[in-house]
């Protein structure tokens, strides 16, 4: 998987948990600069990347997520691309 | 994208998209408002927004109040003027394992671990006491879901200081109690877990990151069966399984194949598979559930395979039958009205997706689950549908198709009548009316939830609300039971009205559609006049509250000689009868006894 289709389906993921259709996001979004993303809407977001990608975050992983290029890197560990 | 909602669901894909199918919910019309406080143990916010999606779907707008995190006890225990002020209608405990925090320990003995038990039981009697007293409202309890981890293997349930032990015992004390506390309704959430893996169900480190006490896969199903008990509770349930009969509730085609050719009995998997599927479609009648047939058939036939030796069904265990070659949605439409039923109430189950298409198009109203080819799994998905959830068998439930038999029985005595009440004065009738009597509070408050149209106001009451009506001295209560030579329909009728100076303002009048047109208004109107000419009063107020399904009250106060007050745009109308003038009795075709 490239970086590219990760933020493509990341991008899909918070367009659909945070109902906003036309959201466009980078490597650089932030959560407060996101209309919607609060604590509770990432956890449905983490729940919705656990299940896209197939795979489960540790605990220790989730702690400095600081934005979607964050995200997007730990994807990428997690499934060895 | 509300099918999404439909069992059986992806349940990541309903928490991926619950934002949009709660604004597509949200658009419909004709919701029944309700209020319902969660008191949570653990974090409830997506046990909230699952609730509620399956809520609106079966018709229902919550408003809800949430408690600050894991402090269920408090909320109920201590003064608590924000949950006063919300005045709920429902409160849902949302309690599981991870509150249950004092659990044997290894060196307990039998009595501390019974001692224990007592505790644990004593501490959720007195939050129900709590709430009972303050809120007076219905509670729903979860069982408790068995951990994960046992201390002892296969001994946990067998030694005193097993914790699966004292959850089952603990299960079976809540139960105990939700069987003797009326406002009490328990909501297995244990059975609910083992439905689905307890390996699903719980997920430790959800627990540990957001104090989630049940997994994210696990939240949808809870919302689900949540949202199926309380609509049961307020009666917004299916009543009736309309069943194809080809290849449904018998292998084969009965017009090409003849009696002989179809598959039903023990001597195949596959009529071993029809037949399981009739034994537990007579089970669901056992239970009150209405059956009708809907099929593609000459009757002839229809009624030829329901004679076959090894059909557990037989043509009387049907309320009403349709087999013809009609488009099936027209078919259903008359086997509704046949009964007396709504749309809403029915279930239809038919093996062809064609039929299912069409009448899904055609009848929105009516479920059409998609249960796939496989017989065997048709009793497994209509369970898990929870769309015929039950809040506990009432013996009207019981005696229900006796009455839908007696009244098909009525109709054909009706048509060897040429004048309709001449038919009437046949039938004998007998009306009791009378104030509400504390054995019958129940099926009253279920009578205000669950009849939607013969009823003026459609006010619903809970079993509390009900209970102060009959205690309250300035309300008029009146229930009524109409029996005639056919058998007794059980208590069919109630109004309520409240003593305003000289007036008497009628809040709710409702009827059983079992026994339209039978003069039993009447009865009630005569009653209604006596005891506010009793009480001296000089007039009668009324309104007409329109609905989307009380078209067939909406002149009924005209009927009665009262007059016309005021109409909205909204369909509403408000009326006036004075006592002194023309108000005459109505009845003739029945005998009252007060």
């Amino acid at each position: 998987m490239t970086q590219a289709e990760i933020i493509e389906r990341i991008q899909s993921i918070l367009r659909d948990v945070l109902d906003l259709d036309d959201l466009a996001v980078s490597r650089a979004t932030t959560a407060p600069t996101v209309d919607g993303w609060d604590s509770l809407a990432h956890i449905n977001i983490i729940v919705a990347m656990e299940k896209d990608f197939g795979v489960r975050f540790a605990l220790g992983e989730l702690e400095d997520l600081k934005n979607v290029g964050d995200m997007v890197d730990l994807v990428l560990r997690k499934t060895g691309g | 994208m509300k099918h999404l909602l439909d069992t059986p669901f992806d349940a990541h894909l309903i928490l991926r998209k619950k934002k949009a199918l709660r604004r597509e919910l949200l658009g419909q019309g004709g919701l029944l408002d309700k209020r319902i406080a969660i008191l949570g143990g653990s974090t409830t916010a997506d046990v909230l927004d699952m609730l509620e999606l399956f809520l609106l779907k079966g018709g229902i707008r919550p408003v809800f109040h949430e408690s600050e995190y894991g402090r269920f006890a408090e909320d109920a225990l201590y003064e608590n003027p924000e949950l006063d002020a919300f005045r709920p209608d429902v409160v849902y405990l949302h309690t599981s394992y991870a509150n249950l925090t004092r659990l044997p320990a290894a060196a307990d003995t039998p009595e501390d671990a019974d001692r224990l038990l007592a505790a644990e039981l004593a501490r959720f009697a007195e939050i129900w006491d709590a709430l009972e007293r303050r809120h007076g409202c219905l509670i729903v309890q979860n069982t408790f879901e068995p951990p994960l981890l046992r201390l002892l293997g296969s001994q946990d349930m067998v030694d005193h200081r097993g914790r699966t032990n004292f959850v089952t015992r603990l299960n079976l004390g809540l139960a105990e109690a939700a069987g003797k506390r009326k406002d009490l309704l328990l909501h297995d959430l244990n059975y609910l877990a083992a439905r689905l893996g307890l390996e699903r169900w719980h997920d430790p480190a959800f627990w540990h990151a957001y104090k989630y006490a049940l997994s994210a896969e696990a939240l949808p199903h809870l919302g689900h069966s949540l949202a199926s008990l309380l609509l049961a509770a307020f009666g917004l349930t299916r009543k009736c399984l309309v069943l194809d009969l080809d290849n449904t509730l018998w292998g084969g085609v009965i017009g090409d194949d003849g009696v002989e050719g179809i598959k039903l009995g023990q001597e195949t998997a596959q009529g071993e598979a029809y037949q399981a599927f009739q034994a537990w479609v007579r089970t669901m009648r056992e239970r009150g559930v209405l059956l009708a047939v809907c099929s593609k058939n000459d009757e002839e036939n229809a009624l030829a395979g329901l004679a076959h030796p090894d059909s557990l069904l037989s043509p009387a265990d049907f309320a009403a039958l349709a087999a013809n070659w009609e488009p099936k949605h027209e078919n259903i439409r008359s086997l509704a009205k046949a009964m007396n039923i709504g749309l809403d109430s029915l279930l239809f189950v038919d093996d062809n997706p064609a039929e299912r298409e069409i009448v899904s198009a055609q009848l929105p109203e009516v479920a059409v689950p998609d249960l796939g080819q496989d017989v065997s799994e048709y009793p497994r998905l209509i369970d898990a549908s929870g769309l015929f959830e039950s809040v506990g068998l009432s013996t009207d439930d019981l005696k229900r198709s006796r009455f839908y038999a007696e009244n098909s029985r009525r109709t054909e005595h009706e048509a060897r009548f040429a004048d309709y009440g001449a038919y009437l004065d046949s039938l004998e009738m007998t009306a009791e009316i009378g104030p509400f009597q504390p054995v019958h509070l129940e099926r009253i408050a279920q009578l205000t939830n669950k009849t939607n149209q013969f009823n003026l106001t459609a006010r619903r009451y809970s079993l509390a609300e009900i209970r102060a009506v009959a205690e309250n001295p300035h309300m008029l209560h009146l229930s009524g039971r109409l029996t005639d030579k056919f058998g007794d329909n059980g208590l069919v009728s109630v109004l309520i009205a409240e003593v305003q100076g000289q007036s008497l303002d009628i809040l709710l009048w409702l009827m059983s559609c079992r026994v339209l047109k039978r003069g039993m208004e009447d009865a009630m109107f005569d009653a209604v006049l006596a005891q506010a000419r009793a009480r001296g009063l000089s007039e009668i107020r009324a309104e007409y509250l329109k609905t989307p399904k009380n078209a067939m009250v909406a002149e009924h106060y005209a009927r009665l000689g009262f007059t016309l007050v005021g109409r909205a745009e909204n369909g509403d109308s408000r009326w006036q009868l004075t006592l002194s003038e023309a108000a005459q009795p109505k009845n003739t075709h029945i005998r009252t006894l007060p």
